[in-house]
């Protein structure tokens, strides 16, 4: 039984890791300018926990193999429970070390700083069940938001009051955030009903929607092309179903978009 | 205040044997009934939690295949019997809830905790057996307030086991799942967080208390070393979520707004709610829930601890190191709930302040796998079941800690946070290894508690089918979330998740295969009842104070009057003793004579 | 080392302190930041009767008190001061008694001003500490109901035990009053 055990316990590490390191199923491409840093220490944990799994597993297998067999008194680990524990404390303790040290300067780099002060500034509404975008327009100012005024019925999703808030007019409000490629985007995420969250696996970007706050979030786009966005904070029943795509374009089709909604709105 | 010097402080609690039927067997004082019902209820939660998923698999795997029968359950929900998408996220929710709380904190706390603690401290009752009984049946209430959920107009809530405000908090406007339904889940959890307090007061008062002579903190099984401490845990924890439910309740029901902030729009209308905070609930739900999980798993590393000796025929590895290691993840698991809120739009200088005790926690973690996997080494073990889970237990417990370290750091999370990663985590740690201590614990107690054996080649047969296949259902689940795939999502309509429906697939193949070996065990469960072999006194030749009881199942009073007095430690294997190579921890102090075991006679 | 010659009911008391404790640690830091999350807190004047309940509240518990060590001193001596127990304990349960009935004025005139359960946070909070403080303080007043019974019915060690317990308890639900006028006055 402890040979069998220990064959079941390899074979089963052997494929989990092998799948893993085959990367059979896996991020897809990076195109974010902070994404590097992310999807490094991806791999240094995996590698970690990688090596880390398969120790603890065969050994664990070896021993239950070994066990079967066992003849005569037992025997206690060589130097007793000493050995473990410190290979515990200084091996883990180390590893806590280097990811802290480096994961720490990734983290801060999206979320402790803010953006670029020549940032593109695009506001997101996200609602039960869609996100929708709002570019300041050619005044560069943003309207304020009147939540007594949203409605879905008349597609005032931001709550504008054009007729009396002049900077409201040429907002330009869509359902696909338009951005140009290689250039520091500033989202501000409002939420108008529940909670939500926006997030971009190409982009290495996640952030929740909180009711009652703005919260800031930005990135910059290194490639071109139309990627989903999807809400990843349950928000009732269209949840699955609730998505926008972001449109990473060259900067003079972003120019010629802009223009374009300006006249429309 | 006189004390009482000459009785031993057992006699303090005698209670009279229990008269009649509904005393003996329904409304019962005596913690092995208690126990036992706790045990009953985990089994019936376990089995609809289980069927909760299969549902929930299938419709992600088809999610236009008619099941036949739900329509009958939910007209709304299920119309001919497809799952509608706000239907999967109910099923979701109560599959979460059912099973945190009314398996995972019940059966290896609660259930075997109750049965098995007092016996172990050699006392014949809990400290307030009353207290006791009645913290069971306020379970069973909370348990029934739940399932009537099922039945209201709207649906059972939908907001996920986490309920996050403001959805689990407007009420109805929010949608369907968002009446009454979410409403009983919150009466729900606030009348169970009573119950495990009242539960916690006889763990820790008994432990502390009533120790029979000679039981010295030192000399504790690892079992009720854990079952203490997960008590302690679980008091400041339910303590928080008690009052959280409470104030949920009242933005629900009494137009307070202690999480709903104001100006929401929903369904165009505007809500009325002033200025509450989403994040506050956030806040006060994780600082219980992060503890609320090492509850559910601590009780398995005592019974690990436990039973991994038993059939080693050696001491635990370290026993200091295992349970002060046991102690500092009860310490440390209060200092980490934010690594659920990294992205919540807390403020983000926080999150390393969460990350670095959270990835802290993996060295206690780390220090006892170690041990048990050192305690293994230069062992001849007996391949019991028991013994089975147990190394099954260390196995899937690593797999399921090492996914955390990717979770544990923020930058890493950025991307796998509400992905399947985590699901592949969370099931590994709590669905599995938590539930192999669970098998673990039956299948080693189940000769004390009914004088009986379970089939051993039923027990092999469950252990080889459920260990394969969850390494086949959770393990893909890490594959899904490194593609990013969304969790919580009744269907995967979305470009990038569409190939990876052949995924679900066969997670859902292998969920319905391991779901039914289950049915081995349940088989063996009851076969063995009332047609397994007679159980010897001491079947696996263990020294614990449950093994020196005169009878299986002991007597009401557990020791028949006879408090045992302790003189040993609670793992001498592999040392010579008067029946072998164990010394019972009831055994006369060494050069005393040789009498195996105080009772076995 | 057996275990000590603890009385469970007291270690039973104080674990049950410790999660009051904890839960009133929660409301606290729910109401620090629901003040904070938003500007709609609107400070109120508390109810003077607060204070007159508290002074109340503080004689209970220097009734009780006074019974508890009277209790003390005389365990196993041959006189019984089981009358001179109760007075003490009967004294504690009408003056608890009437610091509910106190607060319930002070409810009273809150809605007066208007100030009800939904009205604002800090009258939520209000209403929501005084309340959970008011039920457990009627658990106290059972307690004592309790103990009273027993010192008539069965007098002796056991009943004694109870009513050093129950002193425990309520000087805690006691000094509990005190801390919550405290953040309330401070906060609302």
């Amino acid at each position: 039984m402890g040979k069998f055990f220990a064959v079941v316990l390899t074979v089963i590490t052997a494929v989990s890791t092998a799948i893993f390191a085959a990367r059979v199923w896996w991020l897809p491409a990076d195109i974010s300018a902070h994404g590097a840093g992310i999807d490094r220490q991806l791999q240094e944990t995996m590698l970690a926990a990688g090596v880390l799994f398969v120790l603890a597993q065969l050994g664990l297998a070896v021993f239950a193999w070994r066990s079967g067999s066992a003849r005569g008194a037992p025997r206690t680990f060589p130097g007793g429970a000493t050995p473990l524990v410190v290979l515990a404390i200084a091996l883990v303790g180390a590893e806590i070390l280097a990811l802290t040290f480096v994961g720490s300067k990734v983290w801060a780099a999206v979320y402790e700083r803010p953006a670029a002060p020549d940032a593109l500034k695009i506001d997101v509404e996200a609602e039960q069940f869609a996100f929708y975008f709002r570019y300041p327009g050619p005044d560069g100012a943003f309207g304020a938001i009147h939540p007594e005024r949203m409605s879905d019925a008349t597609e005032n999703f931001f709550g504008l009051d054009p007729a009396h808030d002049p900077a409201a007019r040429d907002d330009i409000v869509v359902p696909t955030l338009t951005i140009p490629v290689n250039r520091p985007v500033a989202l501000t995420l409002r939420a108008k009903d529940v909670g939500h969250a926006f997030y971009v696996p190409a982009l290495r970007i996640q952030q929740d929607f909180v009711p009652g706050l703005a919260i800031p979030l930005h990135f910059t786009a290194t490639e071109t092309g139309k990627y989903e966005i999807v809400c990843t904070q349950l928000c009732g029943l269209g949840h699955y179903n609730m998505r926008a795509y972001v449109e990473v374009v060259p900067q003079e089709q972003f120019d010629r978009w802009l223009k374009e909604q300006a006249t429309q709105q | 205040m006189q004390h009482d010097t000459a009785a031993p402080p057992a006699a303090r609690h005698h209670h009279a044997p229990p008269r009649g039927f509904w005393r003996t067997h329904v409304f019962s004082v005596d913690h092995k009934v208690i126990g036992r019902q706790y045990l009953d209820l985990a089994l019936v939660a376990v089995c609809t939690g289980m069927v909760l998923s299969w549902l929930m698999r299938l419709h992600l795997a088809w999610p236009d295949l008619p099941i036949p029968g739900l329509a009958k359950l939910s007209p709304n929900g299920a119309a001919g019997g497809v799952i509608t998408p706000e239907y999967y996220l109910s099923l979701m929710t109560m599959h979460g809830t059912i099973m945190v709380f009314f398996v995972l904190t019940t059966a290896p706390f609660a259930g075997f905790g109750n049965y098995f603690l007092p016996i172990q401290v050699g006392a014949e009752d809990m400290a307030f057996p009353r207290i006791n009984m009645l913290s069971f049946w306020v379970t069973l209430l909370a348990f029934l307030v739940l399932i009537a959920s099922f039945f209201v107009a709207d649906g059972p809530a939908l907001s996920g086991w986490t309920a996050y405000a403001p959805l689990s908090a407007v009420g109805k406007d929010a949608g369907p799942g968002q009446g009454l339904g979410q409403t009983l889940w919150a009466v729900s959890i606030a009348i169970f967080c009573i119950a495990q307090l009242l539960g916690s007061l006889n763990f820790i008062t008994t432990t502390l208390d009533l120790r029979t002579k000679g039981m010295s903190l030192a000399r504790l099984p690892y079992s009720t070393w854990a079952w203490f401490i997960t008590s302690v845990i679980g008091l400041v924890a339910f303590a928080v979520l008690l009052p959280a439910c409470i104030l949920l309740i009242l933005d629900r029901v009494a137009g307070t707004s202690f999480f709903v902030p104001a100006g929401l729009v929903i369904s165009d209308r505007l809500q009325p709610h002033a200025g509450g905070s989403p994040l506050l609930w956030q806040h006060l739900f994780w600082f219980f829930g992060h503890p609320e999980v090492y509850i559910a798993i601590l009780p398995g590393f005592g019974i690990v601890s436990h039973i991994l000796p038993v059939f080693a025929r050696k001491p635990l590895l370290g026993p200091r190191a295992v349970i002060g290691s046991m102690i500092a993840i009860a310490f440390l698991s209060y200092t980490v709930w934010g690594h659920h809120m990294f992205l919540s739009g807390m403020n983000p200088f926080s999150a390393m302040l969460f990350s670095v005790p959270t990835l802290i926690i993996t060295i206690p973690a780390t220090i006892v796998t170690l041990l048990w996997i050192g305690t293994v080494y230069g062992a001849k073990l007996r391949f019991t079941t028991p013994a089975l889970f147990c190394l099954g237990f260390i196995s899937v417990f690593v797999s399921g800690g090492l996914s955390g370290f990717f979770l544990a750091q923020p930058s890493t999370d950025i991307y796998l946070h509400g992905t399947y990663f985590v699901v592949a985590h969370f099931h590994f740690v709590m669905g599995v290894a938590a539930m192999f201590g669970i098998f673990a614990a039956t299948y080693f107690w189940f000769p004390k508690m009914f004088g009986r054996m379970m089939d051993e080649r039923l027990g092999k047969w469950h252990f080889w089918l459920t260990f394969i296949g969850v390494y086949c259902v959770f393990m893909p689940m890490h594959y899904l979330g490194l593609a990013g795939n969304v969790r919580r999502y009744a269907a995967f309509t979305d470009d990038y998740l569409k190939p990876l429906i052949p995924v679900h697939r066969f997670i859902t193949v292998a969920a319905l295969f391991t779901g039914a070996a289950q049915l081995v065990f349940l088989y063996n469960l009851v076969r063995s009842r009332f047609r397994g072999a007679p159980a010897p006194a001491n079947p696996w030749e263990a020294t614990t104070l449950e093994w020196s009881t005169p009878s299986s199942p002991p007597p009401f009073d557990n020791f028949g009057g006879r408090p045992p007095a302790v003189a040993h430690g609670p793992d001498e294997y592999g040392v010579p003793g008067p029946t072998g190579d164990y010394v019972m921890q009831a055994a006369p102090a060494a050069g005393a004579g040789a009498v195996a075991g105080a009772g076995a006679d | 080392m057996a275990s000590s010659e603890a009385r469970p009911v007291e270690t039973g008391v104080w674990i049950g302190i410790a999660a009051i404790t904890m839960s009133f640690a929660a409301l606290t830091s729910a109401l620090v930041v629901r003040q904070g999350s938003a500007p709609d807190w609107q400070h109120f004047r508390l109810p003077p009767i607060l204070y007159l309940n508290t002074a109340v509240l503080l004689a209970s518990s220097a009734t009780l008190e006074r019974a508890r060590r009277r209790s003390a001193r005389s365990a196993g001596r041959a006189d019984a001061p089981e009358a001179a127990l109760r007075a003490g304990v009967a004294a504690t349960l009408v003056l608890g008694m009437l610091f509910l009935s106190g607060q319930g004025l002070a409810w009273r005139a809150l809605a007066a001003q208007g100030l009800f359960l939904a009205t604002n946070p800090s009258s939520s909070f209000f209403y929501v500490l005084t309340a959970v403080h008011g039920l457990h303080l009627a658990g106290g007043l059972v307690a004592l109901a309790y103990v009273w019974v027993r010192l008539r019915r069965r007098p002796g060690t056991a009943a004694r035990r109870a009513l050093g317990a129950t002193a425990l308890y309520w000087h805690f639900v006691d000094g509990l009053w005190v801390y919550l006028l405290s953040i309330l006055s401070l906060r609302v």
